[in-house]
């Protein structure tokens, strides 16, 4: 079975690759060029799936989720500017897929148990835009 | 595997009836939604295009390109359309919500190659909600990309939730 917990944080980012012309930047990644950065209230979606453990009748603990959700993303993410805060987008442009790609890395063997395992991240950058990640292609 | 999801919003108005029931048995099949002057809905359609994030650009496709898209084969035919009158595929399949999901698939394949010509990535999902308790899903399978696009039917399958 699946069960899904919801994260949210807010942080300035910019999309731009240096090596690019201010041109080129534009017409890759439109507005999110700009930059002196902006910012978004991404709301994560962390999925796991797993049998309930036969005592307790928990996937996992969702105490426990929520302070891995806390201390793995939220405290070094939310209300940073991802480019200069948040490694690896001093160097990786943090666009939503490699954020989401970051955010599995981050969490993979953290939620990762007898029982369960981590099946998906959902992360919308916004109410019209997310991307989904799942299974080991995260890599 | 990851996806990159947009969501569009469009009105249109539509009527559910088929010219091969009688009227009675239309109203029986279809109820309030075989009103003969239609009804409308703010349909909220996510587009999901699977692929790798480019090593340079962190993106799977431009999003400029994949509005670029939407807009010009989806959205400028549909909204504030009457389906069955405006919409070509309409003048005799029934606009439910689950062919409308069919016929947006059948149309953003059809252009997809131009519009991304830089890209291996392939729409695998398209989701639509008719209303906040409908929601429809047409997930199109890995072998249907090189399919004809008619044959592809059979190679996608339509959750409701209902």
């Amino acid at each position: 079975m699946f069960i899904t917990r919801k994260a949210e944080f807010s942080a300035s980012h910019v999309c731009r690759v240096d090596s690019l012309s201010e041109q080129e930047n534009f017409e890759i990644y439109g507005e999110e060029a700009h930059a002196a950065g902006h910012g978004h209230n991404y709301v994560l979606e962390v999925t796991l799936e797993g049998d309930p453990d036969p005592v307790t009748g928990m996937v996992m603990d969702l105490k426990v989720l929520k302070e891995v959700l806390e201390r793995e993303i939220i405290q070094p993410m939310d209300h940073r500017f991802l480019n200069f805060e948040v490694p690896p987008f001093d160097k990786v442009v943090p666009t939503t897929g490699n954020l989401a790609h970051e955010i599995w890395r981050r969490l993979e063997a953290e939620l990762c148990g007898p029982h369960f395992r981590l099946s998906k991240i959902r992360l919308f950058e916004g109410p019209d835009l997310y991307v989904d990640v799942t299974g080991k292609a995260a890599a | 595997m990851t996806s990159l999801i947009r969501r569009y919003r469009f009105c249109a108005s539509h009527r559910l009836h088929s010219e091969s029931l009688s009227e009675a048995e239309n109203h029986r099949v279809f109820g309030k939604c075989n009103n003969p002057y239609g009804h409308g809905h703010d349909y909220v359609l996510d587009v999901s295009v699977e692929g790798e994030l480019n090593a340079t650009t962190g993106l799977i496709v431009r999003l400029s390109d994949l509005d670029r898209l939407v807009k010009t084969e989806v959205l400028a035919a549909f909204a504030y359309r009457n389906l069955n009158q405006d919409v070509a595929e309409f003048t005799e399949l029934v606009p439910t919500t689950e062919n409308v999901a069919l016929v947006i698939a059948a149309r953003l394949r059809q252009c997809w190659a131009e519009h991304f010509p830089y890209s291996s990535a392939r729409l695998s999902r398209i989701s639509m909600q008719e209303t906040e308790r409908n929601s429809f899903e047409v997930v199109i399978s890995n072998t249907a990309q090189t399919a004809p696009i008619a044959a592809q039917k059979l190679n996608e399958s339509v959750t409701v939730n209902a």
